[in-house]
């Protein structure tokens, strides 16, 4: 089992004819993702290396059967593909773009309301689930599959936490990049739940950085409802206040949202905080052998 | 992207939003026209630079001058606008090191019954845009918000309509208002709200917003911050950008692509995404380094753009030692490495550099590091990493 990603995955690529588009939906592909084809608005019924073009993201749905959308479109214009892929049922949309406008995301975020759709990021890596499906910009052959169900605000360090998780024997369910903007689809509870729920995860791994109050609403949603053992790593305890570090969302303002008042929150929900980002495999493993 | 007060007090006006009239100068022969022009017994001389807490600040060259004076006369105008312009002005929030003023802005004093605060942001919680309105005008809101959070009303707002009249009278009769007060405020808090959505801002900030003896709102201040992802549909907004209040290595970092800000430390980092770099700085502080700045090649980094990342770090005085820390993904090791060895050659390296590769091709790339007779020390892990670098320094 897994959660987001699994065997009924079908997937098209929005942006499939752009640069990034058709790099990534090759890697899927080459992984395994079952990757029908994509969409370019004006180029629909040609085809590009083996993929479908199709115009609009209802036809693509209507010929493919897909119900996942992977967005590459430009910043300008991934917030009406977000919506374009709401409308045409798609069940799961990952939006990898980043520099979307905060109040495109506000209207995107009223538009999903009351729809089926799930939407994870933008601005994130994407979701993949080891051995199964690929989607977003990952390599991924430093995952394997296994029991930890891994969240992540950053990219990077995302690789780098799986990375370590396999030095020390340990897989992941799924593994999610939800995206460094101040407005994302799913956050962490969300995905806390879904982790918490799904039977093949065993531990969760949660991946927080300086900015906003996610990860302490995080924390408290573990306090109450998680019965798995969690471990965490906060990025930024050095960021000076009233600087964006790369993130539009990773920023000290007020003096809030600073990873120690999030590495304290964590803690007192039970949360195996790891000391340094070298240390973020072996906190997982510390934090199954505390709960066994 | 941060504007200058006069500049947000033009856009407001533009809109219908009151502000005091108000003349721009930059010598002091101006400060003195603009005086003349408004013709009023009393102006208030406000420092324009990118940081709050002006009126409390102090200048580095004449430590008693406020940064936000009032004068009654052309004389008294005349004198400090000798002081400020071209002076260092230090405020709670630009640092120690202060900013220069090279712009004043004369405007007329008003008649102040009140001082509010009244802001909007884009609340992350709430998903959508947030107007913020408090009894407390002149301060700080974040203290504000730690020691009488409930002197702080906020209601949110929808993005398709602003804030609705209702919303506006509702704050407004919280607060006391009474009678044209009502009328005023209610004007005044739903222009705000749309100033704030038609404009895609990130802030905007009025502190103080004065209720004048004729019961009127008036702006006293004007603080607005554009949500920089969103520039592309605002292009007239390019031309009120001031380039001297950013730092020249930050703003060159950003037309490379690259991602910087300039620390306090002595071990300059390159490092590929925005979390792991962030996490690097950490761990070097975590294993006894000072890191000197965050710098993000991006996913797709070229020679050209990691020859201006070094450059960029080495043309800090302070750094001592370089750490480049890279997770290749999609972006291949072996790729990284010789763009790394083509700008090590470029930019002429005088200090160790430590190197740590991980990811896509890594064995690739580590053969052509060693094979390559450069002076460069390669690290296995982060914790490697972080403590050979460290170590480059005692030594």
């Amino acid at each position: 089992m897994s959660i987001l990603v699994t065997e009924k995955t079908r997937v098209i690529c929005q942006g499939i004819t752009g640069k990034s588009g058709l790099f990534h939906s090759q890697q899927c592909r080459e992984y395994g993702t079952p990757m029908l084809g994509g969409v370019t608005p004006g180029k629909g019924g040609t085809e590009v290396d083996g993929f479908p073009v199709f115009n609009t993201v209802e036809e693509a749905v209507e010929k493919t059967g897909a119900n996942t959308s992977l967005i590459f479109v430009p910043p300008p214009f991934c917030g009406e593909a977000i919506m374009e892929a709401a409308d045409a049922g798609m069940e799961l949309i990952i939006a990898i773009t980043e520099g979307v406008p905060v109040f495109d995301m506000v209207r995107v975020m009223e538009y999903l309301k009351g729809k089926k759709s799930r939407l994870i990021g933008p601005n994130c890596p994407g979701v993949i689930t080891p051995g199964i499906a690929k989607i977003g910009i990952m390599p991924g052959y430093i995952h394997t599959p296994g029991s930890v169900g891994l969240i992540s605000k950053s990219g990077t360090l995302t690789y780098e936490a799986a990375w370590q998780l396999g030095n020390v024997g340990l897989g992941q369910t799924t593994a999610v990049g939800i995206g460094g903007d101040p407005i994302i689809g799913t956050t962490f509870i969300d995905l806390l739940e879904l982790f918490e729920n799904d039977p093949a995860t065993e531990s969760i791994m949660l991946i927080g950085e300086i900015g906003g109050t996610a990860e302490i609403e995080a924390a408290e949603y573990i306090k109450a409802h998680v019965t798995k053992p969690v471990a965490g790593f906060i990025a930024g305890k050095t960021a000076p206040p009233g600087k964006r570090m790369g993130h539009a969302g990773a920023i000290i303002s007020g003096g809030s949202g600073t990873a120690d008042e999030k590495i304290a929150a964590l803690e007192a929900a039970g949360v195996v905080v790891a000391e340094s980002p070298a240390d973020m495999g072996a906190a997982v493993k510390r934090a199954i052998e505390a709960a066994a | 992207m941060k504007i200058h007060e006069y500049q947000a007090k033009q856009l407001f006006r533009e809109v219908g939003i009151p502000v005091p009239e108000g003349i721009v100068a930059k010598t002091v022969d101006e400060a003195v026209a603009a005086f003349e022009k408004l013709d009023r017994p009393l102006v208030v001389v406000k420092s324009q630079i990118h940081a709050g807490g002006r009126g409390k600040g102090r200048f580095i060259e004449y430590p008693d001058q406020p940064g936000v004076v009032l004068a009654r006369s052309a004389e008294e105008v005349r004198e400090n606008a000798e002081r400020m312009l071209g002076s260092t002005l230090v405020t709670i929030q630009t640092g120690p090191e202060g900013k220069q003023v090279n712009t004043l802005f004369i405007e007329q004093g008003l008649d102040i019954a009140k001082e509010l605060y009244l802001g909007c942001v884009v609340d992350r919680e709430v998903g959508g845009p947030v107007l913020i309105l408090s009894t407390e005008g002149g301060m700080e809101i974040e203290v504000v918000a730690h020691e009488s959070p409930e002197k702080i009303l906020s209601e949110p707002f929808s993005i398709h309509t602003g804030l609705l009249g209702f919303q506006a009278r509702k704050l407004a009769f919280k607060l006391g208002m009474e009678g044209k007060t009502v009328r005023s405020a209610e004007k005044f808090l739903c222009q705000l709200s749309r100033f704030f959505i038609d404009n895609d801002c990130s802030m905007t900030e009025i502190n103080p917003l004065v209720i004048t003896g004729d019961g009127d709102l008036v702006a006293l201040d004007a603080k607005v911050t554009f949500d920089d992802n969103a520039m592309f549909r605002h292009k007239r907004f390019d031309e009120l950008r001031d380039l001297s209040e950013e730092d020249p290595f930050e703003v060159d970092a950003g037309k490379a692509g690259l991602s910087y800000v300039k620390l306090e430390g002595n071990i300059g980092c390159l490092v590929n995404g925005a979390g792991l770099a962030m996490s690097t700085m950490d761990l070097i502080k975590y294993h006894g380094g000072e890191p000197a700045n965050f710098l993000d090649v991006g996913g797709g980094a070229n020679v050209d753009q990691v020859s201006e990342a070094f450059r960029i770090i080495l043309a800090d005085e302070n750094v001592k030692a370089v750490l480049v820390n890279i997770f290749g993904g999609i972006m291949k090791c072996d790729t990284i490495v010789t763009a790394l060895l083509e700008a090590y050659e470029k930019v002429g390296f005088t200090v160790p550099l430590v190197v740590r590769l991980e990811g896509t091709n890594v064995d690739v790339a580590r053969k052509m590091l060693a094979e390559s007779g450069r002076d460069i020390i390669s690290a296995t892990d982060l914790t490697d990493a972080a403590q050979k670098v460290v170590a480059t320094l005692s030594s």
